[in-house]
């Protein structure tokens, strides 16, 4: 890779500056560091930086010129030469500045803090990059196939051949039911496992269950995704599904759902947990003091002064039982379909952005860009959550502060 | 506080005695016991989930690790393998698969012959199916690689079919032989026959470990080879880009950042990043670093960019969670002997904090290390079997990745794949065991209380 | 000692409300309480003085056994109210803490309004039917917490809007609501500016006429305007116990003379 090789050879030139120019400033100074203004490494890094600084902003400028101006990708070697250039002058300038005077550390924070802030963009260059890579191929994607059928349609029917029935509604539902029996798993289990822990076990099992409820959480998903298929769907369709007659399939909402379930148990409790604990301990001797079991403090005085936390942290846990992709595309299934029974094989957003763009992908038609379409409103939901959990949780912080 | 003397006088006192519990309280009691039980049975009910969860997993993966091999005796003819007998290596070169098969079925049916001669039944071509189709391969490798042994007969150790392979771990048995197509009941006779010769073994199973992946045909040649590779390669390009980004971002934002508009967009930014779904980091990968920018599928350094960026907000919270713990007095002590802002964070705050934030690294790599949705998006569930190159190059070379091989696995017909996958699982797991172990050793060994 | 009012008020000998005998209270292995013996009269305020530490506070939660939900607390000896022991194994501390309310040294209503606040007592413990009765309950309390006046129109407003003084006013009327027989206020008036400190004290001193009240403070001048008896504490030891009167002009242990003279403390 040219690209690598360019960028070793601005990493050389780089060293090469900061030698070169500790070098001239200890030949200035006669190596003391009291004559100069700046420490004598100062003037080194000066020179170096600037000169990385330099190469990599000529870089990355043409490599985007020419990636949006549409020039082949083989023509590397102007970008080389131009970025070694920028390098070149740079490392000029700045070496041939040193003196006495000369105030190389003003010019190493300035350029450590241009460093540090490029750092902080990365953040905001991803959300823009998010938001505009969906967006351009979801507006290629309306451009083709009309919104209302996408938003309102019932039917889920990709054909590869064209023509296809790409109505959204069957895999919301999916996603949503599934969600919904995770959080009656995760949200009884976690909240009283997060009350239990924080108001009624000792030290010693608090020592031992929190830490192991909390091992829950670092599993990855994948882990829990092949729990389901190999586990736990088929258990429930021997046990419940195949008995109750309500269908034949491994692969379930009731599956998926009690699976995800079990992964946001750590997530509900250690969320809750903190909430409970930010009740000031005064309100609990304040309703002991007047005659109340520990039972009636925390239903009638803990609970209702975190309820606002506890629903941020519901919210947080939805969201995140909304965008899970790995336990539904093993748990859940593949078709799409409108159904109560929870035993049946239900698709969600997530598992069609996945079968959709993998295998052969044909940027051009409809049912490859589809997948912009289901992300772009699956990250739309999902970030609406979380603002709300977040701005739950936040106001209910300063009430206690 | 003349509302005082207003007041309605208090109804006379019921004088209970202490010593009785009214039937109130007795009520009031079990409800608080009832409560507590659904309390204690919820920390059961999360606690059992995940010993099932592991026991699980464990008990499906463990098998993975051991592996049936035969035992045989191959006669490497020269009429066969050299035919203008001149050792040529470019004449080696152009053997292919068939032509070695026939000395294994040669070997093959001396073994039945020696052994199988009493099972009813038992044709050559079942023997023949109980070497996995991976053994002409590797005899030809090994005639390829030892020309001057050709003519001579030499032991080989080939993996068994997997089916043998899985009589021996219990996943076969007689009975559900006879209803599979795949296998019969005088091929595990055979098989019984041949471990009482010593001519089959089940052992500890390296390969599992270093081999690449193989074709849905042949489960028992299976290995994790290029996927360990392949997670080792992203999690490089992890560590190299999210730590020092993740680092610089967190110093500018808490201790530089004047407070204005621009940091909290990019506070509230993060936080947000933090709860994206992952897989729409996939598409995030695929539009730009594949559609736009033209980085190759299932490359390391792709799946390590998108990583990156999707760590970057766990690295950056817990950073800053570390620096916000060094206390001020030292940034002022710093700056009270005349250092500069930057001296002041760069040789107190930044070293202090460092425990803290190579903790958070390292809870953000384990984070990486397990994702597998936006993998599958960037290609990287293709088939691979030839091992990337050494880094740098190697990151541009195709590979796969540990999560993305157990799911790529999983799809598979044969149910031996469901074990392999169960069992790299386990190795992701011991993976992740251990740097979080390495992460609560760092803490422990450096954390500091101020 | 000579800006001190010390009200010299006529107390009759009045029944015993609580009778502790030789009372123990130990925190793991620290020896918190040593030996204490009191008698508190019913209709009587008490108060308990001493330097920071010196067991008083302790003491006090052990009249209502809130030191039980402390695990390592442990209390020995007799301590009886109406002549039964409270720490019985067949007494309930749910009923016990009923009869005996509380008054913390942070104003802590609950974050529910005004009313939900007083009505949480009288419902948990069932005394009252309706809802009728319920609201006479509250305004009673309210009254007798020399609050109505100051609330009576915005009673379904959070109660953790008011100011620190009408809190703590408000916690006092919750206690009183329902119907205890012994008032426990630790350092109740800590957390007030002195405006407030004398509206709450003037309140103590009305509330005796219903209820024997165990007042905790820091302030020997508080002490010595709103009790008739008043008991020394230090390092764990109940150092002296009579009327007030005679406790603060005429102490009879050398160590009782030094603290209201300010020489320890």
């Amino acid at each position: 890779m040219p690209g690598t090789w360019l960028f070793l050879i601005l990493v050389t030139l780089s060293v090469l500056g900061y030698i070169m120019g500790h070098r001239k400033a200890v030949s200035v100074s006669g190596g003391s560091n009291r004559v100069m203004h700046s420490l004598l490494p100062y003037h080194g890094w000066n020179v170096g930086l600037a000169t990385f600084l330099a190469g990599l902003f000529v870089m990355v400028v043409a490599a985007l010129g020419r990636a949006l101006m549409g020039v082949a990708d083989g023509n590397n070697i102007a970008l080389s030469v131009l970025t070694l250039a920028g390098a070149c002058a740079a490392f000029y300038v700045t070496h041939a500045r040193i003196e006495r005077g000369y105030r190389a550390r003003d010019g190493v924070e300035k350029m450590i803090r241009v460093i540090l802030i490029l750092a902080s963009s990365i953040a905001i260059l991803t959300t823009i990059g998010l938001v505009l890579s969906m967006l351009f191929e979801a507006r290629n994607f309306f451009g083709q196939y009309p919104w209302t059928r996408f938003f309102f349609g019932t039917n889920w029917a990709p054909n590869f051949r064209g023509d296809s029935d790409l109505g959204m509604l069957p895999l919301l539902w999916g996603t949503l039911y599934v969600s919904f029996i995770a959080l009656m798993v995760a949200v009884p289990v976690g909240l009283f496992a997060a009350i239990y822990l924080a108001e009624y076990a000792g030290p010693k099992l608090r020592a031992v269950a929190k830490p192991l409820l909390e091992v829950l959480a670092g599993i990855p998903t994948i882990v829990y995704g092949l729990f389901a298929l190999i586990t736990v769907g088929p258990i429930l369709r021997d046990v419940f599904a195949i008995p109750m007659g309500l269908g034949e399939s491994a692969s379930s909402v009731a599956t998926a759902g009690l699976v995800m379930g079990i992964m946001l148990i750590p997530f509900v409790s250690s969320l809750s947990d903190d909430i409970i604990n930010a009740v000031p301990q005064a309100m609990r001797d304040g309703s002991f003091g007047l005659g109340a079991t520990k039972s009636e403090t925390i239903k009638k005085v803990v609970i209702p002064a975190a309820l606002p936390g506890i629903v941020g942290a519901i919210l947080l846990a939805a969201s995140r039982a909304i965008g899970e992709t790995m336990i539904v595309v093993m748990g859940a299934g593949a078709a799409a379909r409108l159904s109560l029974n929870p035993f049946e094989a239900m698709t969600t957003v997530t598992v069609k952005i996945v079968s959709q763009l993998t295998g052969d992908t044909d940027f051009a038609s409809p049912e490859t860009l589809v997948a912009f379409a289901l992300g772009i409103t699956l990250f739309v939901i999902t970030l609406g959550l979380n603002v709300l959990a977040l701005i739950i949780v936040r106001t209910y912080r300063e009430q206690y502060e | 506080m003349t509302d005082v003397t207003a007041a309605p006088a208090s109804p006379a006192r019921k004088t209970t005695s202490l010593y009785e519990v009214s039937a109130r309280t007795r009520r009031r009691n079990a409800a608080e016991k009832r409560f507590r039980f659904y309390g204690l049975s919820a920390v059961l009910l999360g606690l059992m989930a995940l010993i099932v969860l592991l026991s699980s997993i464990l008990s499906q993966g463990m098998p993975a690790f051991r592996q049936t091999y035969v035992v045989m005796d191959v006669e490497l003819r020269a009429d066969k393998l050299d035919k203008n007998g001149n050792r040529d290596p470019a004449d080696m070169a152009k053997l292919t698969t068939f032509a070695v098969a026939p000395l294994i079925k040669q070997a093959t049916q001396t073994v039945a012959t020696e052994l199988g001669s009493d099972i009813e039944g038992l044709t050559d071509k079942m023997v023949g199916a109980m070497i996995s189709k991976e053994a002409p391969g590797q005899l030809l490798r090994f005639v390829r690689a030892n020309p001057e042994l050709i003519g001579t007969t030499q032991s080989f150790e080939f993996l068994a079919n997997g089916r043998i392979d899985g009589y021996f771990k219990g996943r076969v048995t007689h009975e559900s032989a006879e209803m599979d197509n795949n296998i019969s009941v005088q091929q595990l006779d055979l098989a019984d026959a041949m471990v009482a010769e010593g001519m089959m073994e089940t052992r500890f199973n390296w390969a599992f470990l270093t081999a690449p992946d193989a074709s849905d045909q042949r489960p028992e040649a299976a290995g994790l080879g290029v996927a360990i590779l392949g997670s080792l390669y992203m999690m490089m390009v992890v560590l190299c880009l999210a730590l020092p980004i993740g680092v610089a971002s967190s110093i500018y934002l808490e201790e530089f950042a004047p407070q204005n508009w621009l940091t909290d967009i990019i506070e509230v930014n993060i936080s947000n990043l933090a709860a994206v779904p992952s897989i729409v980091f996939g598409i995030l990968g695929l539009a730009i670093f594949i559609n736009f920018a033209h980085l190759p599928q299932s490359a390391p350094i792709v799946g390590g960019l998108v990583l990156t960026l999707m760590t970057l907000p766990t690295i950056i919270i817990s950073t800053r969670a570390a620096l916000k713990s060094v206390p001020p007095s030292i940034a002022d002590a710093a700056l009270g002997l005349g250092a500069s802002k930057m001296q002041t964070v760069f040789h107190h705050i930044l070293p202090l904090a460092m425990p803290g934030i190579l903790t958070g690294a390292i809870i953000g790599l384990a984070q990486a290390l397990g994702e597998t949705a936006p993998l599958l998006l960037i290609g990287m569930v293709a088939f691979v079997r030839e091992y990337p190159a050494a880094p740098p190059e190697g990151l541009f070379d195709p590979a796969t990745a540990l999560p993305v091989q157990v799911y790529n696995w999983t799809q598979r017909s044969d149910p031996a794949f469901f074990e392999r996958a169960s069992g790299a699982i386990i190795v992701l797991l011991v993976f992740l065991v251990l740097m979080n172990t390495l992460a609560i050793i760092l803490r422990r060994r450096f954390e500091r209380r101020w | 000692m000579n800006d001190m009012r010390i009200v010299e008020r006529d107390v009759d000998t009045q029944a015993i409300k609580f009778d502790c005998e030789n009372v123990q209270v130990y925190y793991g292995d620290n020896h918190a309480i040593k030996d204490v013996n009191v008698r508190i009269e019913s209709n009587t305020v008490t108060a308990f003085i001493g330097p920071s530490g010196c067991g008083k506070s302790t003491f006090l939660r052990c009249l209502n056994r809130m030191n039980d939900t402390i695990d390592i607390c442990r209390v020995e000896g007799k301590l009886s109210l109406d002549g039964e022991n409270i720490y019985d194994r067949k007494v309930d501390p749910v009923q016990l803490r009923a009869k005996v309310g509380m008054v913390f040294q942070k104003p802590n209503p609950f974050p529910k309004s005004i009313y939900d606040n007083i009505a949480y007592g009288p419902r948990i413990h069932g005394l009252v039917d309706s809802k009728a009765d319920l609201d006479m309950v509250v305004e009673r309390s309210l009254r007798r917490g020399a609050i109505w006046d100051e609330v009576k129109d915005r009673l379904h407003a959070p109660g953790t809007g008011l100011s620190g003084g009408q809190q703590q006013r408000l916690c006092i009327a919750r206690a009183v609501a329902t119907e205890p027989e012994v008032l426990l206020m630790d350092e109740p008036c800590s957390a007030l500016d002195p405006i407030a400190t004398a509206q709450v004290e003037e309140l103590i001193e009305e509330l005796r006429t219903n209820f024997s009240v165990i007042i905790v403070t820091h302030s020997m001048q508080q002490a010595a305007r709103v009790s008739q008896r008043t008991a020394f504490f230090h390092l764990g030891e109940l150092v002296e116990f009579g009327k007030t009167g005679d406790i603060f002009t005429n102490p009879k242990d050398p160590r009782t003379e030094s603290y209201i003279t300010g020489r320890i403390g």
